[in-house]
């Protein structure tokens, strides 16, 4: 691209396609003609049968475009980030968390805490796990990092609070063991991808 | 031949008395009202669905109580009267559009006649005519009456102290004063075929079936009465006056409260008149005899109402310069044009 046309700022300019719409009236008489062919093309009625049609589709063909939202809600997308979920093993109800603290280390805002213990089978648990909303940029690297699918990112996007600092806590966000059968498997953010079989390397077990 | 018709028509009625004249007012008060009430909620209702929308849902069922909401919002805002307003003028302006809309409803024919059952006390036996006033110039009366209604925009505009009031004001004065001319001459020549002013004469000229109505006979006067029509009641292909994106609310910028509403109330009550005139005038208007016969100019009035709700759905709005270009050079001539020719047909 050589400097001239760099230097012209009037883009587009040269291409810009002038719409047929005939030739001005030039005398009386064809300003007269113009106004008896428009008023006889029917425009005005194609424009109220537009409106009526959208009105019919609207009111008995299901075409209504309102969501009365605090009653009805649009789907999101699984790769939404919303408010973190904790998720429970499907077969034994058991914490997915292995308290490795890859979530904690990765947190580019600093607002995920935990602490963590053995507990009585030298399984390794969460004490303490908390996420300060308040400062959580939603970035989703604490699902990603996650080696269990244990964080993942719920679609809960409600989040309007009184104060600035929401902490949340490892039992809020966990599902809880009478709804362990409605856990949905978290496709989003970090999860396996659905051609993950075909990438993976079988392990040889010859050796 | 026309005239004794009608003279048979009243004779045969029973005497119409001063209080059968006032209950019929009160009717027509109370109902209009809550009609112009219910005709804002039905047009919230018809733009919305035109535009694949819901509208008013929440208060009510399908948010039918919401007239109810805005009447109490109305009722219970402060009036706000500007500092520099000719506060007087500013007060009665819109007393004035209800006015005189309500007074053109007294000589419109709405509503069924009937006769108080004798049971109840003190009103017992009194009968209540459909037309409050059967004046023989109805329809002379009905228009002039709806030509006053444009002092409630002028005055309202001009008292105001608003340079967005002014505007409208003067909007008003050209839109009005256009209009007139081609509503008065539209339905000069329905006039001149029935031979007479009164609505009860038209609605017997039209009385054998949908074969003897008037638009068949006038398709050009009806539809120039009705394109004057939606100019005389400030809708929406011509509703210069107030249009938001012009002139922020025109005429009705300082208002608030109740008289901000009752420029509204005598809106849609002239757009209910100007819905019967065009039922009654052109598409064949009641027959007096059965209640059917009401149900059909209902249903009529009905269809012009949402005709005008249609049309503002679809149509813009045309500006000032185009809209007294296509009132005094494209309709006034037809108009005359005709008049002219019904005249001559009426000769030969």
């Amino acid at each position: 691209m050589s400097l001239e046309q760099f230097k012209n700022r009037n883009i587009g300019t040269q291409n810009y396609v002038a719409l047929d719409v005939g030739k001005p009236p030039k005398s009386g008489l064809c300003q007269f003609k113009q106004v008896v062919k428009r008023t006889f093309k029917g425009e005005l009625f194609v424009g109220l049968w537009v409106t009526m049609k959208a009105m019919l589709k609207a009111l008995f063909g299901g075409d209504m475009h309102t969501i009365q939202y605090p009653f009805e809600k649009l789907p999101i997308s699984p790769r939404y980030r919303a408010i973190h979920d904790m998720l429970r093993l499907l077969e034994s109800g058991n914490y997915r968390c292995i308290g490795c603290g890859l979530c904690e280390k990765i947190c580019i805002s600093n607002c995920i805490s935990m602490d963590t213990r053995y507990d009585e089978n030298q399984r390794k648990e969460v004490s303490e796990y908390t996420i300060n909303f308040g400062r959580c940029i939603f970035c989703g690297y604490c699902a990603e990092v996650c080696p269990e699918l244990a964080i993942v990112h719920g679609p809960r996007y409600e989040n309007a609070s009184e104060q600035r600092a929401g902490y949340s806590l490892f039992e809020d966000m966990l599902t809880p063991i009478d709804k362990l059968n409605l856990q949905q498997e978290y496709d989003g953010f970090g999860a396996v991808s659905p051609n993950a079989d075909e990438n993976i390397k079988k392990t040889p077990l010859a050796y | 031949m026309e005239t004794t018709l009608a003279q048979h028509i009243v004779t045969d009625l029973p005497q119409v008395t001063w209080i059968g004249v006032l209950i019929k007012a009160i009717l027509i008060l109370a109902i209009i009202s809550a009609l112009a009430g219910f005709g804002t909620f039905i047009e919230r209702k018809v733009l919305a669905f035109m535009q694949r929308r819901l509208g008013p849902m929440h208060v009510g069922p399908y948010g039918l109580l919401q007239i109810a909401a805005d009447g109490i919002k109305l009722f219970t805002k402060e009036d706000i009267i500007p500092q520099n307003a000719n506060k007087l003028i500013f007060m009665i302006a819109p007393v004035i559009t209800a006015a005189t809309a309500f007074i053109a409803l007294a000589a419109v024919p709405v509503f069924p006649d009937f006769t108080i059952p004798s049971w109840i006390p003190l009103l017992g036996d009194t009968f209540v005519p459909s037309i409050a006033s059967d004046l023989n110039i109805g329809i002379l009366f009905v228009l002039g009456m709806m030509a006053a209604g444009l002092y409630g925009p002028l005055l309202a505009g001009m008292s105001q102290a608003n340079k967005w009031g002014i505007i409208g004001a003067a909007r008003t004065a050209i839109q009005f004063l256009s209009y007139e001319v081609v509503t008065g001459l539209s339905i000069l020549a329905p006039i001149m075929l029935v031979g007479s002013l009164s609505f009860v004469d038209f609605n017997a000229y039209q009385a054998e079936g949908i074969g003897s109505w008037m638009i068949w006979q006038q398709p050009v006067a009806f539809v120039l009465f009705l394109i004057a029509g939606f100019a005389e009641t400030n809708r929406t292909p011509f509703d210069l006056l107030e249009h938001e994106a012009e002139v922020v609310s025109g005429y009705a910028t300082e208002y608030s409260g109740m008289r901000w509403g009752m420029f509204f109330i005598g809106e849609y009550a002239n757009m209910i008149t100007i819905s019967v005139i065009a039922a009654i005038v052109f598409l064949g208007g009641y027959d007096a005899a059965s209640s059917i016969g009401w149900l059909t100019i209902m249903l009529k009035i009905a269809f012009f109402f949402f005709l005008m709700l249609w049309v503002r759905a679809a149509w813009p709005h045309v500006r000032p310069d185009q809209l007294m270009w296509l009132c005094w050079k494209v309709l006034m001539p037809l108009a005359v044009v005709n008049i002219l020719i019904t005249a001559l047909v009426m000769m030969a």
